[in-house]
């Protein structure tokens, strides 16, 4: 089913849990998560202090932390929580269909 | 004027080679990363306490245990070899640990992380927040002339510098002397590039601390009318950087400046358990380079994971000292001198190469390629 207004990301399993994966639309990149408790979020996809894919890091609990230099963000909130990330994240909102496909809303 | 040229490069921060190096592209750029599934990848990045509590155990009971030695062979000519073990123990740990607690991945938990950077950091001279900037600025920007400040020589090498480095004379008193600027609220040009407005009040009470601690080992020297007390802490940090700087002028020297590949600029060398205990695996310098956030001692198993998409590793310390000495000397007669490492078969091809007009371009044995 074709949410209006949303673009459809993955199968609800492509993501593992406490997970992420990269998702490109257009010149945009996007980080979409999912937490231990099966919830889903979506972010920016890059780390606000380097031009570096948050896919690539590390989910720990409700943190993002970023593969090349340690910054942390809460990926619920998009919050810097660790220096060398400074400013927060953007983040978008997710919707999971009963189907399992998951849409995201990036306007 | 370009290596290529011939010609002697600025390797300042604030020189032209700065906005040369963004007009490239080659400014927080995409680095080529070997390929390796991400469900083992994040498997290897998993943080654990254990082995770094039992490290940190171990590196305190040895300096603990050469402190003892060295205290009572004091005034003995026993005292040169046991205060140089204990400064080998201070240091070259101190640097290790200085760089992994940096970057978050020995510890579990983060306040473990933060004390022990705190207490290298002293241990090693270098006032922990700039230098925690100044080391995310070499990771983002490895070998890129003008925005690395970790460059430990520019080419032609100055033999001067690295010969004061083994006391650490050279670098030493620069930290010093920033260490005094920070107390009175100053922070130079040059740390301008890397560190931001927001971490200058945290910098300047740092280097106040550290100031304290000198004045009062000063005064300790003083009331003991021995220097004794400064054997064992501040002094450490010159009489003992010997290894330390080895270990550090290996990981890069020789190699590609300015390419976005750490397979052509870092080295990844084998080394013997008792150096890569000191070491915490830092020899596996390729590998830590392009996962920054994999633990040390998850780096041994990363290196297999990766080995078949990287050059073949230098043998030991000694071969890889062999190699940088005479890539400087070479440097020194004719700066676009680079040692190029061969891939394997099995390998990606390096996603930047410098053409051979662009660089003299050598294997490891100095032959032409």
């Amino acid at each position: 089913m074709l949410l209006e207004g949303w673009i459809y990301v993955c199968e609800a399993d492509a993501i593992d849990e406490e997970d992420v994966i990269r998702f490109d639309s257009g010149s945009r990149s996007f980080a979409i998560y999912r937490s231990e408790d099966n919830d889903y979020y979506a972010t920016d996809g890059f780390c606000t202090h380097e031009k570096v894919h948050l896919a690539e890091g590390l989910v720990m609990g409700d943190i993002i932390e970023c593969p090349k230099h340690n910054g942390r963000f809460n990926y619920k909130t998009g919050q810097a929580k660790k220096t060398p990330a400074c400013e927060h994240l953007t983040t978008y909102p997710v919707q999971v269909t009963d189907d399992g496909k998951v849409y995201i809303q990036i306007d | 004027m370009s290596a290529a040229t011939g010609h002697k490069r600025d390797y300042s921060l604030t020189g032209p080679e700065r906005l040369r190096a963004m007009e490239k592209g080659l400014a927080s750029a995409q680095w080529y990363t070997s390929p390796i599934p991400r469900k083992r990848l994040k498997e290897l990045m998993q943080r654990r306490n254990g082995p770094a509590i039992r490290d940190t155990l171990i590196w305190f009971a040895l300096l603990i245990g050469t402190g003892v030695l060295a205290f009572y062979s004091w005034g003995t000519w026993w005292s040169i070899p046991a205060f140089f073990i204990y400064g080998i123990l201070y240091a070259s740990p101190g640097d290790s640990r200085w760089h992994e607690c940096g970057h978050g991945t020995a510890f579990k938990t983060p306040w473990m992380n933060e004390v022990i950077y705190q207490i290298a950091s002293f241990m090693v001279l270098r006032p922990a927040t700039p230098w925690r900037w100044s080391h995310t600025r070499h990771h983002t920007d490895t070998f890129i002339v003008g925005l690395d400040p970790e460059i430990a020589q520019p080419r032609p090498p100055v033999w001067r510098i690295i010969l004061m480095e083994f006391l650490h004379l050279y670098g030493g008193p620069k930290d010093i002397k920033r260490m005094i600027l920070h107390c009175f609220g100053i922070v130079d040009k040059e740390q301008r590039t890397y560190l931001p407005e927001s971490e200058f009040r945290k910098t300047f009470w740092e280097s106040r601390v550290y100031v304290l601690i000198f004045l009062s080992v000063i005064g300790l020297c003083l009331y003991a009318g021995s220097i004794l007390p400064a054997m064992f802490i501040v002094l450490p940090s010159f009489y003992g950087v010997s290894l330390m700087l080895t270990f550090g002028l290996v990981q890069h020297l020789g190699l590609h400046e300015d390419v976005l590949d750490h397979r052509l600029n870092t080295r990844t060398i084998y080394m013997n358990p008792v150096f890569r205990f000191l070491y915490w695996n830092m020899n596996y310098h390729i590998e830590h380079h392009m996962f920054p956030m994999v633990p040390y001692h998850a780096l041994p198993k990363l290196h297999e994971e990766l080995k078949p998409d990287f050059p073949k590793p230098n043998r030991s310390v000694w071969e890889t000292v062999k190699e940088v000495m005479i890539a400087l000397i070479r440097q020194g007669k004719d700066p676009s001198y680079t040692i190029q490492r061969v891939l394997p078969a099995t390998a990606q091809p390096y996603k930047y190469r410098p053409t051979s007009e662009e660089r003299e371009v050598t294997d490891t044995m100095g032959r032409a390629l």
